[in-house]
């Protein structure tokens, strides 16, 4: 029971960060049509600057600069680049923004070598918050879902809430009504685009002492996001909250309960064969469920394209 | 038919086209003759080795181009059929008895066969549209097979991948393609028989009505085709193509691991395929010869080839979409008119000065990588064939004078090339 809590924690910890992604994810594709292949790179370029700036001025003014950096060069990225490719279409596009993952991949191998960087904790944060059942509960965790949710929280009030907000939703739905009510969309795109990858710029810093910041951490993060935002449904918020929390929860669990396939197929009747060596589903029956979490989110992928093509709170495709 | 080749320079924005000129039988004869007379050209081993691994991309390439440029689909996740139809004929090659019955020739057609069957059970969701939810499901496809490759042991082989041995199969003429040079034959052989059906495939109405899908896919479905049907079936004779390219990996190199199907090698194949250009049937066979010998050549000479590719890569979808052939078939037009000499001074004028001011810009990336990367006292670099101590001023000075000095030559005489440009391209005297 206790141990339950604990993974509950540590899956709402993955799930909120995958939501951080996933968010500027959706926004951005809602907005343009087009998917940000190089969003987790500006995930990763958030953790890099953040652990440059530390070592200068330490971890909070990295906290709060590496993702202003980031932002305005995912702006400047939407309006010197994805601009110019918007009039090939939409193929191009997508090819743009992953030539620019792989460019961006290698530009930090470039400056910061291959090795992860040691980037850590801050000493404020390096404690026990409490423990459950034996198990402590780091405060960075606790951190990193303050933080979290309160960049949830604040998002959605910009969104509903104020002037901005309106004009953003009301560009998304109807760009030409609002440009030729005098507002300048070409601008709103731009600030979204920024305001998106800004967004990937914070997780990029929180993630950056747990998970490592190193050169394949964008590659490692990235096309989980992908599939997060297939399955919530492709320009839906919420269904990229709740996609985010069920993946980050359907990868601990599996990870921290070690369920063979066999005792699963023991259980609804099926027997072992007695000969394992020459079976072609040997390797079905020794798997284990820790073994299949990573490809877990991407068989709930295929399962929801084949049932619900518009992902879980996607509206149906006209 | 000649209007649809003419390409504005101010506007490089082509829209992806295919089949849009006529061929004859004439690029085959030549081709076919090139192939024989290849090796008798470049006679080294390592020669041999480029030229098969050429082949083999090329194969690959043309089968990602039905998807990409003749269909609008954009897949993140090919390499998994042709590493699925690699794993196949690698399997095939280990079932001795059954492999023995067949001479090695016939081997991809297998590989062909289980890349298609694997395309086959993809494409019945995946194609139900196209664009950014085909390019996702494709990439999600790609990564689950690549990561169940690990855990499949049985049929991928785990980490360490599976091997096998070409030479047990029934000899063809005598011939147990015991060396190389068998094999480059072997692989000449299936690309251009790969080639030449995937261009009359282009040709027939399945492949016509790809293309009137990929532009306009409503007007397709009022004509009476559904767009989802002709997708499917580009797609699964794309994989089947694909898995022929993985059964010639799969003889060449007699090992077949992860790295042939991760989402890796599928960006390759992007990067191949858009470099050489999406919109001419043979724009992808120029993209992986080009690709293949930069390969080759860069990564000898320095570390951060893939920068340079990545680099490449980014400008070419930026200024030039329709990517090498694109800018071939630009000057076709030209020679049409006989104006294309007054396209060689401008040319050289402004090309020159760029080529150089680039090479000096890779001076000036080199040093700083090993600036900030060489082990400590080492000091010493060697570039463009001169040794220096890239710890001093002066190397420094003379690679950024290069840069900029022809980086502005460059800019200063690019405007003389626009309006030589327009000139060779508008009939009548030059005014």
């Amino acid at each position: 029971m206790e141990l339950i809590l604990v993974n509950i924690i540590d899956g709402l910890v993955t799930g909120l960060l995958l939501f951080m992604l996933s968010a500027g994810l959706t926004l951005i594709f809602s907005m343009m049509g087009v998917l940000n292949f190089a969003h987790a790179s500006f995930y990763m370029l958030g953790a890099y600057f953040a652990y440059q700036i530390s070592i200068a001025l330490g971890f909070w003014m990295g906290l709060l600069i590496a993702p202003i950096i980031v932002g305005v060069l995912g702006a400047g990225v939407e309006r010197y680049g994805l601009r110019r490719v918007h009039q090939y279409g939409h193929v191009p596009e997508l090819i743009f923004t992953f030539g620019l993952a792989l460019l961006i991949e290698e530009l930090v191998q470039f400056i910061w070598g291959k090795n992860q960087m040691p980037f850590n904790i801050p000493e404020v944060l390096n404690y026990t918050a409490f423990s459950v059942a034996g198990n402590s509960i780091p405060a960075y965790k606790i951190f990193m879902i303050f933080i979290s949710v309160g960049i949830f929280m604040g998002l959605l009030y910009v969104l509903t809430k104020t002037r901005v907000g309106m004009i953003i939703q009301a560009a998304l739905s109807y760009p030409r009504t609002v440009e030729s009510l005098g507002h300048n969309v070409p601008l709103i795109f731009m600030g979204v685009f920024g305001v998106g990858t800004a967004l990937a710029g914070v997780a990029g810093v929180i993630a950056g002492p747990v998970l490592g910041t190193f050169p394949g951490m964008a590659f490692v993060l990235g096309s989980i996001v992908f599939v997060t935002i297939v399955i919530g449904g492709l320009g839906s918020l919420w269904g990229a909250l709740v996609a985010s929390l069920l993946i980050g929860w359907l990868t601990t669990f599996a990870k921290s309960y070690n369920l063979a396939m066999s005792d699963i197929f023991n259980a609804i009747g099926i027997s072992t064969p007695e000969n394992m060596d020459d079976n072609i589903f040997r390797d079905l029956w020794t798997v284990t469920s820790p073994q299949i979490a990573d490809i877990l989110p991407y068989i709930l992928m295929v399962m929801i394209l084949i049932f619900r093509p518009a992902g879980l709170l996607g509206k149906r495709e006209s | 038919m000649s209007n649809q080749l003419t390409t504005d320079p101010s506007k490089p924005a082509q829209r992806m086209r295919a089949g849009s000129m006529t061929m004859t039988l004439m690029p085959w004869i030549l081709a076919a003759g090139a192939l024989m007379l290849m090796p008798f050209i470049f006679t080294s081993s390592s020669a041999l080795t480029i030229m098969n691994q050429m082949w083999i991309t090329v194969i690959f390439a043309l089968a990602y181009n039905m998807l990409l440029g003749q269909g609008g689909m954009l897949s993140f996740g090919h390499a998994v059929y042709a590493g699925v139809g690699g794993f196949a004929c690698m399997h095939i090659m280990n079932a001795s008895d059954f492999f023995a019955s067949f001479p090695l020739p016939v081997l991809p057609v297998f590989g062909g066969i289980f890349g298609a069957g694997l395309a086959m059970i993809v494409g019945s969701f995946s194609t139900r549209s196209a664009g950014t939810v085909f390019a996702m499901i494709s990439l999600g496809v790609g990564e689950l097979i690549a990561a169940s490759s690990v855990i499949i042991v049985a049929f991928f082989g785990g980490e360490e991948g599976i091997s096998g041995d070409r030479t047990y199969a029934m000899p063809f003429f005598g011939n147990e393609f015991l060396q190389q040079i068998n094999v480059y034959y072997l692989t000449s052989f299936w690309v251009l028989l790969s080639a030449a059906l995937m261009y009359l495939w282009s040709r027939t109405p399945v492949g016509r009505m790809a293309n009137a899908v990929r532009d306009n896919p409503e007007r397709a479905e009022f004509l009476g085709y559904s767009a989802r049907w002709v997708r499917y079936y580009s797609f699964v004779a794309s994989g089947f193509f694909a898995g022929i390219a993985g059964g010639l990996f799969a003889i060449n190199y007699e090992i077949v691991t992860e790295e042939n199907l991760n989402t890796a090698s599928s960006g390759v194949i992007l990067l191949v395929t858009f470099l050489g250009g999406v919109g001419f049937f043979f724009g992808p066979i120029i993209g992986a010869i080009v690709f293949t010998l930069v390969q080759t050549v860069l990564s000898l000479q320095t570390e951060l080839w893939a920068f340079y590719a990545g680099s490449l890569f980014l400008a070419t979808v930026m200024f030039f979409p329709g990517g090498l052939a694109g800018l071939l078939m630009m000057h076709v037009p030209v020679f049409k008119l006989g104006k294309a000499k007054l396209l060689i001074e401008p040319y050289f004028k402004t090309l020159l000065p760029a080529a150089i001011g680039i090479l000096g810009l890779c001076a000036l990336v080199e040093m700083t990588f090993h600036f900030r990367h060489a082990t400590k006292g080492d000091n010493e670099m060697t570039l463009f064939w001169t040794t220096f101590d890239s710890h001093t001023v002066l190397p420094w000075l003379i690679a950024l004078a290069v840069t900029a000095v022809g980086l502005v030559i460059a800019k200063r005489t690019a405007p003389a090339l626009k309006e030589a440009w327009s000139d060779a391209n508008s009939a009548g005297e030059v005014s």
